[in-house]
């Protein structure tokens, strides 16, 4: 165990590494101006342009650059080109936010996706497994903005109550619980939106496990032994089959906070999606690197923790 | 005796599945229309009207049998702007997914073959390009260079060739354990060849089923970016401009929000069954997977 840990640390040192020079790189070198204003406006001086490359190390070499940039971002110095003020401290403000809205994503991908993807299993071969399989395309290919779009103008048109934002505005709550449901009020929907492709490709994945478990010896046995379908079915075969559940967590992330960037501007929910689209907006080339290093840095972190859980979970992992 | 090649039982297994032969109709129904409306866009021929032609004293309306489906903020008629937007999405699903082929054949073709130390240092830069939200990576290099076809295009493929590598990896390394390889290593062809002439057919089936599993992806991907205002600029109608221009007035006008989206959810689905009855067309072992 403690060796497979040691590997599985200095692999994931290596990717962080290797993701630090793609999102510096691919934000830095993508041709365009480094100015927050046009390049050509006539308003800006030579010496302001000089000053502002000066600030942001624009005047050094390429690799001197990334170096800069790495260095201030640990140490909290990287500023926003916009407002000057440090990323980290942007970033953190919106980490909440869209950690409360991905987490709840990921319950939901990961419940309906077990439920729908064991049920096709069930139904291998018959009309219903095939429903499904369409119903789970249809899923995929919904388009997440015009979902949402749909889904605003349906519950404010039908109940005429706010779902904007993370809870109701101005509102005096007279206790905890009524906030509490408040903010879920507001985070069930996006939340719910975000998670359909998620459920569509669990599903996908538990039903292919399952029927992998159950051509094993064991659920031969388990049947011979006279055991019922029902018991074979989800004591004998589900068991064996719920490492997508697992691996499914640092899979979906990406997806996720990808996602999570049209959400969170439609539903104005103050999450990292709705500032990376402002950074994107603002050209603030600081913030986007940031943005870029912090997502994927988090998917490598969800994506050691699964398997770190899996090798606690099965032991033949560790020997792979 | 079954005499047929792999190819013509995969064709036949496809022809025989119901939703395989709905989905592809639609993708040659969708295909064509983009075909026709990117020649009439050319043209200039206003075919049902022009779509940048502005008439404000008509405009929001709803579906009539004057516009079929209603009209936008500009009175521009809705159905013509969907029917000439739709080759920029064909365009965008069937070119990026090129780009992204082209990359991820070779790179996983070259890792898998040769494996060793090559294979170790390129997967592991797979592994660390699967880590980024890829929208947003995608969003913020499209913001940058400046939104158009091409760049869009490019970008997408740059960013979505690992699926393919990773597969075209795997494939490669059974395959070249293969007698048929031996045999071509034993009377001395070089890499490339084997590469490319021995192995590559063999993997055909699986990378032609990603490539259409690729293409919705790229149709839905582009649509986001034109949602959020980084796909191909106005005038020229995309679906996700029209629902994007449409926001504003989503209380009054449902037409201009639900309409696009069909258009992009029926051809995103097409593809996706299409892609997915290939894969059980492929999959010779039995046909419940």
């Amino acid at each position: 165990m403690t060796s497979f840990l040691i590997r599985r640390l200095l692999i994931a040192l290596v990717l962080m590494f290797l993701i630090s020079l793609i999102s510096f790189f691919i934000i830095t070198l993508t041709p365009g101006s480094p100015y927050p204003w046009g390049e050509m406006n006539p308003k800006i001086s030579q010496a302001v342009k000089d000053n502002f490359r000066k600030q942001f190390h624009l005047d050094e070499p390429i690799w001197k650059q990334y170096w800069f940039n790495m260095r201030d971002l640990f140490n909290g110095n990287l500023r926003s080109i916009k407002d000057g003020r440090p990323v980290l401290g942007r970033i953190g403000e919106a980490i909440p936010a869209t950690l409360a809205l991905n987490a709840t994503s990921i319950v939901i991908s990961l419940s309906f996706g077990l439920l729908f993807g064991v049920w096709s299993a069930r139904k291998i071969g018959r009309w219903q497994d095939t429903l499904l399989s369409v119903v789970m395309f249809a899923l995929l290919a919904l388009p997440g903005f015009w979902v949402s779009y749909l889904a605003i103008i349906g519950i404010t048109e039908t109940f005429g109550t706010p779902i904007l934002g993370t809870h109701s505005f101005s509102l005096e709550y007279p206790d905890a619980i009524s906030k509490l449901l408040d903010y879920a009020w507001h985070l069930a929907l996006p939340a719910t939106i975000l998670a359909l492709g998620g459920i569509a490709v669990q599903s996908r994945y538990v039903r292919a496990s399952m029927l992998e478990s159950l051509r094993e010896d064991y659920i031969r046995t388990a049947r011979s032994k006279g055991l019922d379908e029902d018991t074979v079915y989800y004591k004998h075969a589900l068991r064996n089959s719920l490492r997508p559940l697992i691996t499914g967590i640092g899979a979906l992330l990406p997806a996720l906070l990808g996602g999570s960037i049209i959400i969170e501007t439609i539903f104005a929910y103050p999450g990292i999606g709705r500032l990376g689209y402002q950074a994107v907006l603002e050209r603030d080339y600081p913030l986007l690197v940031a943005l870029n290093f912090i997502t994927a840095a988090l998917v490598l972190l969800g994506n050691l923790l699964a398997d770190v859980l899996y090798a606690v979970v099965d032991p033949r992992v560790r020997l792979e | 005796m079954d005499n047929r090649s792999p190819a013509q039982r995969m064709l036949a297994r496809f022809r025989r599945d119901r939703i395989a032969m709905i989905s592809s109709a639609t993708i040659i129904v969708l295909a064509l229309t983009a075909i026709t409306f990117w020649i009439l866009s050319i043209t200039n021929v206003p075919f049902p009207e022009n779509p940048n032609a502005t008439d404000l004293q008509s405009k929001l309306q709803p579906p009539s049998f004057e516009h079929w489906l209603g009209t936008d903020n500009l009175g521009r008629d809705v159905l013509s702007r969907i029917l000439h937007g739709s080759y920029i999405s064909l365009t965008v699903g069937f070119v990026a997914v090129a780009v992204s082929l082209c990359i991820g054949v070779v790179v996983g073709a070259v890792s898998g073959y040769f494996g060793g130390w090559v294979d170790n240092i390129v997967m592991r830069v797979v592994d660390a390009i699967i880590c980024f939200p890829t929208f947003f990576l995608i969003l913020s290099a499209v913001a940058l260079v400046g939104p158009s076809l091409l760049n869009i295009v490019i970008v997408i493929g740059l960013v979505s060739w690992t699926g393919t590598a990773r597969l075209v990896r795997a494939e490669f390394l059974t395959l070249r354990e293969s007698q048929y390889v031996k045999a071509a290593r034993s009377l001395g062809q070089g890499s490339f060849p084997i590469i490319f002439k021995h192995i590559l057919p063999n993997a055909a089936a699986p990378i032609f089923v990603t490539a259409v599993i690729g293409i919705p992806e790229a149709i839905l991907t582009e649509a986001g970016l034109s949602y959020l205002g980084f796909g191909v600029q106005p005038p020229q109608a995309t679906w996700g401009n029209i629902i994007a221009d449409g926001k504003a007035y989503i209380l009054d006008a449902w037409w201009l929000i639900v309409f696009p989206g069909v258009a992009i959810f029926i051809s995103a689905l097409a593809f996706f069954l299409a892609g997915d009855a290939l894969r059980r067309a492929g999959n010779s072992k039995s046909e419940t997977h």
